[in-house]
């Protein structure tokens, strides 16, 4: 390959620069908000207890480390909502196939889902659990609320706005329904299904902790509620950032599916 | 002997909410085995309504299409329909989506895939086999497109505009290609196109249909004096200006 002209270099050049300037700023941005807390902290213009600060949310994940009691939080959180992120997702491609093979079906349920879907899910947690139990069970179940209905109307209306003519296709092809659904709307929709999922990750998070404020005792939900009632705000502060952490992480997994589903879609 | 098609009085109408509207009244002519016709009209004469009948996809209300002198649905016809627009499917490679109609009819057979084989060598598409749509240049694919409609043998092919949504040049020689194609596959076809060239220069009959509801208007037929006849040659042919004008003027009476 030729060498790029001089004009293409120095726009490449100053496009590098500028990129590295944006990382540094999100770096100095974050590290600014720690040394502030820390020194607002120390010097006593905030009360410690109540705020805490970086260096005691540090010991304090140091210490859960140390008895390992925090891995065993982590990893309930985890399990829970990768369980229900799962469990929505099948549920929903399920429950959308099924609206979409029978038409009436959906124009009959349509008004219940958009109730369902606009109702605040929390409202049900304290109602799983007298009807489950205070389990894991339940806080599966109060993941997946969070993000079952919306999920089902997005994929729905997905599957019902792939382009007529597509379909055709299918039909002049010799093709009935089911080939329909198969050929065209399944792997025609795998963009809406990454976006889904994108969306749900974050939100069955949500519903789990939600569940784990009121009916469980582990999980960092649990820690939260905990730690609040006994005055432990360094507990309180170390479970959210760790919630902070493994939300990014979720997403960014998210993100790998996409970038493997756009390479063959 | 039976012609392969026969429509008899056939009328179809649409039926919405707002009341229907009767898109196609009274249609009746015969299609030899072997020869191409053409169907022109102004937009919205029922021309792809047409096509849809014919194709069983839609019922007529009125009237009967016949199938070698069977009624459609009982004669078992192969009848292939190639849409404006190629439909590729980009999750697919170019050759799962050529044998896309073989893979639906479970006719995935050696004899099927050689003969798929032999269209993708003949016509220029063997080493874009395993590439996927978007690789393929706007003729390439709406060859593909016709590929994918003749693997599966149509008795009578039905090309609902298939070169509008090309530009000019690339439609011109595609429709070159597909003429070709059409020849030497001995297909019978109908074409559905608003471009009265096009429909003169493929066609050996051209059937001008009124304005909604779609009537027959006329049945031109179309020779040229020429061996080897091309839709860029026929163009180019004396004869062309006169058929040109004769059809231009039929649409006027109908608009």
């Amino acid at each position: 390959m030729a060498e790029p002209s001089l004009a293409q270099q120095s726009f490449l050049e100053q496009r590098k620069r500028r990129l590295r300037a944006i990382t540094l700023a999100r770096i100095f941005i974050f590290l600014l908000f720690l040394l502030v807390w820390e020194m607002s902290a120390r010097l006593h213009l905030i009360d410690a207890f109540i705020f805490s600060s970086p260096s005691r949310v540090y010991k304090m994940f140091v210490s859960m480390v140390s008895d390992r009691s925090i891995f065993m939080h982590m990893g309930t959180t985890l399990t829970e909502t990768l369980l229900s992120f799962f469990l929505v997702f099948l549920f929903s491609v399920l429950s959308a196939v099924l609206l979409w093979l029978f038409h009436s079906l959906s124009r009959i349920l349509e008004p219940y889902l958009v109730v369902l879907n606009s109702l605040p899910k929390s409202a049900l947690a304290p109602l799983l659990i007298v009807w489950l139990g205070a389990n894991m069970k339940t806080i599966i179940v109060a993941g997946m609320s969070v993000a079952v209905f919306g999920s089902i109307l997005t994929i729905y209306t997905g599957f019902s706005e792939v382009d007529p003519e597509k379909v055709k296709l299918i039909y002049t092809l010799g093709g009935n329904k089911k080939d329909v659904l198969w050929k065209v709307v399944l792997p025609g929709s795998v963009p809406i299904f990454v976006n889904t999922m994108k969306v749900n990750i974050g939100l069955c998070l949500v519903g789990v902790v939600i569940g784990e404020f009121i009916g469980s005792r582990q999980g960092l939900g649990y820690l939260i509620i905990y730690g609040s009632q006994v005055f432990q705000l360094d507990m309180v502060l170390m479970s959210i950032v760790i919630l902070c952490i493994m939300a990014m992480i979720l997403y960014q997994g998210i993100n790998l599916v996409e970038k493997y589903c756009l390479k063959r879609f | 002997m039976n012609p392969l098609l026969e429509l008899s009085h056939v009328s179809y109408s649409y039926h919405e909410v707002n009341g229907e509207t009767l898109a196609l009244s009274d249609i009746s002519f015969t299609l030899k085995n072997g020869s191409f016709l053409a169907i022109v009209g102004p937009s919205g004469c029922g021309k792809s309504t047409l096509l849809s009948l014919i194709c069983g996809l839609l019922e007529p209300e009125e009237g009967s299409i016949a199938f070698r002198g069977k009624p459609l649905r009982e004669a078992g016809a192969s009848i292939g329909y190639m849409l404006q627009k190629d439909h590729l499917f980009e999750w697919r490679t170019v050759y799962s989506n050529v044998t896309l109609g073989l893979e639906i009819q479970k006719k995935l057979t050696p004899k099927h895939l050689s003969s798929v084989d032999a269209m993708l060598e003949t016509y220029g598409l063997s080493s874009f086999k395993n590439a996927r749509p978007s690789q393929l240049s706007g003729g390439m694919r709406q060859r593909a497109a016709l590929i994918r409609t003749l693997a599966l043998e149509p008795d009578l092919l039905l090309l609902d505009e298939p070169f509008s949504a090309l530009d000019y040049q690339t439609r011109l020689s595609v429709c070159d290609d597909i003429a070709a194609i059409i020849k030497k596959e001995e297909k019978t076809a109908i074409l559905v196109t608003h471009d009265l060239s096009e429909a003169i220069s493929m066609a050996d009959q051209v059937l001008v249909l009124s304005k909604r509801p779609g009537r027959v208007q006329k049945l031109v037929p179309v020779t040229f004096a020429m061996e080897e006849r091309t839709p860029m040659r026929a163009r180019n042919a004396p004869e062309f200006k006169d058929y040109f004008n004769l059809i231009w003027k039929e649409l006027n009476i109908s608009g």
